[in-house]
């Protein structure tokens, strides 16, 4: 996030996207509401479900799946032609507005409106909204970045947000909701197949030999990595070997029948976690690591603070933290590698981390710190590009629509969406285990139209099958409105309902996200 | 924001405009006694505790819903004063039992603390003469009503923090109690959080300990990227109970579902405790040393026969930042590649 998560309470409106902020990240819903219902600020909602936000919403826009760009496009075309762009702050501050302007000028309600579903006057009225009550914040999560068009819907928010002033302000900003605990951390950290800590390139010659002096290596590669996804599709062929560390593929990415393939072609895999998870079943090997309750350490969240995480009880049996696994396995490899505790990890983070540098243990005792923190005297940075964009000028990208990769068409009709519900979490790895968020939400459901479910002569609670190009699913159904007619909403917390079986592995040409969040499917009522 | 000068016990209080007596007093150091009172909602006034005299007012008020003005001359302790909060204690614990013994929340139970603080005997009181059923909220939560004095800070919190209204005030046979609406209630356990007598509690843990037994371990919440500050407590090395952590930073104290009721995984049975090697398709519990030793010959196998970047490793957004970064480390200075990502696109 550029901007902290409480801060939604200076914003005049609030642009919500592709999150469904009650169910994924309840806390921030707090403050959305309390800055709506205590502060008078204006929600704009706008996504293709009707969630909860959509009751304290002023305007709520509904979108086909996938057709993000076309609607940011729409509303920049109507704050342009309106004249209602902050223009000082476009001129001072960014480049290549011309450009932008050029390329929405297509975009009119009507055109948008063919595209999207969005009626005419709710676009207007929406990005009338959002240009003059400022400062306006937007919020988004998965909803945007997993699509084939992932990376541009991105660029997309951020030239909506420069265009109406709102980025280095307090109450705006863009802000992506972290979906993980230390998401955040684990990129800042260089868990990237591009990036050392801090976001320092692998590329750059300086920089290797940095962290090569710091390791006492001879040299570092040189060659960018592969990310996630391409070293699963990989597996088996270019990729021999997988250390996998609390994660758990089998559930989580797309096309699982295609991943369980090349894993199970794999010469060697270990897998690091506290439970025999359905990517651990198919390891050579498996470690056993600690939860969170059971070490010392830092999460970044997705406001970027660091906050510390404090050992409560003793690990189960022989369960070591992961620090300590990797370090061992290190030295067994001949590499002295020796932490007496994770204090010292961080201070080495401190040293080879400019945006870390100021972080310390100690002064986490005190409470949070927001990086990009240098020093030991600076305060921290809640609020990032304040005055001026960190690379400079910021950057308008002129972005054309382009539909998803699979569209429903005659034989499978249906969009499938995929996210999570409140009550559980990821792979349901941890929220599954006890009794607690079972007896709220036992099983998997598929949320479908109430005029679908007619159609198909499906009532609330029986069974439908699901079938993409990739697999099927034979799962419970619950009939409501929050789905759109032609659309059913699928979690993925459940191993016996994956609903990756169903989904597509084909990815955002840059980011390398796949695009779970569209596919197409057939729904039949289950025999 | 224009400031304003009052007195309070005599002392010159600069206070902000639209601050209320109660505000302007806690901000100079000067404690007031209150129950139903919470930073974050709106005055609630329902528990009397809060009195103050006001030079030129014809009787005490309540200080929580009396704003500022300049030059107030407050005075927070005096005879009548103590003796109206010994009345609403009085009224408060007219018909709440005094169970402390066996009550969950008894060593940090506002009530409890006022009680002791004011000198209220047990031989004042009248204990309910036809206990009321304890029932359940939710499936996470009890309601004693006996218990419940009705200071209304749950049903507060449930409308003004969430939004969810599952909470309301109902009669029955000339008593009031809670009404729960269930059908909209997130179990997120605000109310939980905020009650400050016993008369909401959790329903999941086996055990449960005294809140000055247990020893209380402030953490970050291991769910979604929110970072929520939390306080697990612990006893006999058992996660027994998990509250958000009142600061003013993240999350303000509140926690959702998860966060709260979704420790159980902790000390789950299924919860890996031994290194396992894969022999004829079967799991194998080995030591440390040995699956050590495994997996750093096949590595250095892999890395020989076909070099290091057909390795990949997968470091984890579930992970420290300090796994994270000696993940990244091992891959890229031990194995020698950059074949190193997370689940940050999933």
């Amino acid at each position: 996030m550029t901007n902290p998560l409480k801060d939604v309470l200076n914003s005049k409106v609030i642009l919500v996207t592709g999150t469904n902020t009650t169910s994924n990240h309840p806390i921030i819903a707090n403050y959305i509401h309390e800055a709506v219902t205590k502060h008078g600020a204006k929600l704009l909602v706008v996504d293709p479900r009707r969630i909860k936000l959509v009751d304290i919403c002023h305007t709520w826009l509904r979108p086909r799946v996938g057709t993000n760009v076309a609607w940011i496009n729409g509303l920049m075309h109507v704050i342009i032609s309106e004249n209602l762009q902050a223009q000082s702050y476009i001129d001072e501050r960014t480049t290549g507005f011309e450009e932008l302007k050029k390329c929405v000028a297509k975009y009119s309600p009507d055109y948008v409106a063919k595209i999207t579903g969005i009626p005419e006057k709710d676009l207007i009225a929406a990005a009338r909204l959002y240009a003059t009550e400022t400062p306006g914040s937007i919020l988004y999560a998965m909803g945007i970045t997993q699509h084939t068009s992932g990376t541009n819907n991105v660029k997309s928010l951020a030239s909506l947000s420069m265009l109406c002033g709102n980025v280095g302000v307090a109450g705006g900003g863009v802000n992506p909701l972290r979906g993980q605990n230390n998401v955040q951390g684990a990129c800042d950290m260089g868990g990237l197949p591009n990036v050392f800590t801090g976001y320092q390139t692998v590329t750059d010659e300086a920089v290797r030999e940095k962290f090569a002096k710091a390791w006492n290596v001879a040299t570092l590669p040189d060659r960018v990595g592969m990310t996630v996804t391409e070293m699963t599709a990989a597996g088996g062929e270019a990729i021999k070997a997988l250390y996998i560390m609390g994660e758990n593929p089998m559930l989580s990415d797309a096309d699982i029948h295609h991943v369980e393939k090349n894993l199970q072609a794999l010469d060697f895999m270990v897998v690091q976690d506290i439970f025999l998870t359905e990517t651990a079943r198919l390891a050579d090997v498996v470690l056993p690591s600690t939860c969170f309750a059971e070490k010392e350490g830092t999460f970044t969240n997705t406001e970027r603070k660091v906050l510390r995480v404090r050992k409560a009880v003793n690990a189960p049996g022989e369960a070591l933290e992961d620090y300590r696994i990797i370090s061992a396995i290190a030295r067994q490899m001949g590499y002295a590698m020796e932490y007496a505790d994770a204090s010292e990890i961080m201070a080495e983070i401190n040293r080879l981390t400019p945006s870390y540098g100021g972080i310390t243990y100690e002064r986490l005792e005190q409470g949070g710190v927001v990086w990009p923190c240098p020093t030991l005297e600076h305060p921290g940075t809640p609020i990032l590009h304040i005055n001026k964009f960190a690379r400079g000028e910021g950057v308008f990208f002129p972005i054309e629509y382009q539909p998803s990769a699979e569209l429903p068409d005659d034989e499978y009709p249906f969009v499938l969406t995929t996210g999570r519900v409140y009550e559980h979490y990821h792979t349901g790895t941890m929220s599954r285990k006890g009794s607690a968020l079972n007896r709220l939400y036992p099983e998997a459901l598929a949320e479908i139209n109430v005029e679908d479910a007619r159609n198909l002569d499906v009532a609330d609670g029986e069974y439908v099958n699901i079938v993409s190009r990739r697999g099927s699913l034979k799962i419970k159904a619950a009939v409501s409105d929050i789905t759109d007619r032609g659309v059913a909403f699928v979690p993925f917390h459940f191993y016996e309902s994956a609903v990756n079986k169903l989904t597509n592995s084909a990815l955002d040409p840059v980011s390398k996200i796949p695009e779970l969040k569209i596919c197409a499917v057939k729904i039949e009522k289950a025999a | 924001m224009n400031t304003i000068q009052l007195t309070i016990d005599g002392r010159e209080i600069a206070a902000k405009e639209g601050d209320t007596v109660l505000q302007a007093a806690r901000s100079a150091g000067i404690r007031i006694p209150t129950l139903c009172y919470h930073e974050r909602l709106n005055p609630i006034a329902s528990c009397g505790m809060c009195y103050v005299e006001i030079g030129g007012y014809s009787e005490p008020v309540q200080s929580c819903a009396t704003p500022v003005a300049p030059g107030m001359d407050v005075v927070t302790q005096s005879e009548v004063l103590t003796d109206m909060r010994k009345e609403s204690l009085q009224r408060l614990l007219l018909h709440h039992p005094l169970d402390c013994p066996i009550c969950d929340k008894a060593g940090e139970c506002r009530l409890q603390d006022l009680v002791f603080e004011y000198g209220i005997h047990a031989d004042e009181l009248q204990p309910p003469a036809k206990p009321r059923e304890v029932v359940y909220a939710t499936s996470l939560i009890k309601y004693w009503p006996d218990r419940c004095v009705l200071c209304l800070r749950c049903v507060t919190a449930c409308k003004e923090v969430k939004g969810v209204c599952a909470l309301g005030v109902a009669e029955t046979e000339g008593r009031r109690h809670l009404e729960f609406y269930p059908e909209r209630c997130v179990s997120c356990g605000e109310c939980l959080q905020l009650c400050p007598v016993g008369a909401l509690t959790e329903n999941l843990s086996p055990t449960k300990g005294r809140a000055f037994l247990v020893n209380k371990v402030p953490t970050t919440c291991t769910y979604c990227g929110c970072g929520c500050q939390m306080e697990l407590s612990v006893l006999d090395n058992r996660v027994v109970d998990v509250k958000g952590k009142d600061d003013a930073g993240v999350n303000q104290a509140s926690l959702c579902v998860k966060g709260r009721f979704g420790y159980e995984f902790i000390s789950s049975d299924q919860r890996l405790t031994k290194p396992l090697v894969k022999k004829d398709g079967e799991f194998q519990e080995v030591d440390w040393d040995q699956a050590i030793r495994v997996v750093a010959r096949r590595f250095n196998q892999v890395k020989k026969e076909h070099g290091a970047d057909a390795i990949g490793g997968f470091s984890s957004a579930r992970c420290t930042n300090e796994d994270n970064y000696l993940f990244q480390k091992f891959m890229r200075a031990v194995i020698g590649t950059n074949n190193v990502d997370h689940c940050a696109r999933l």
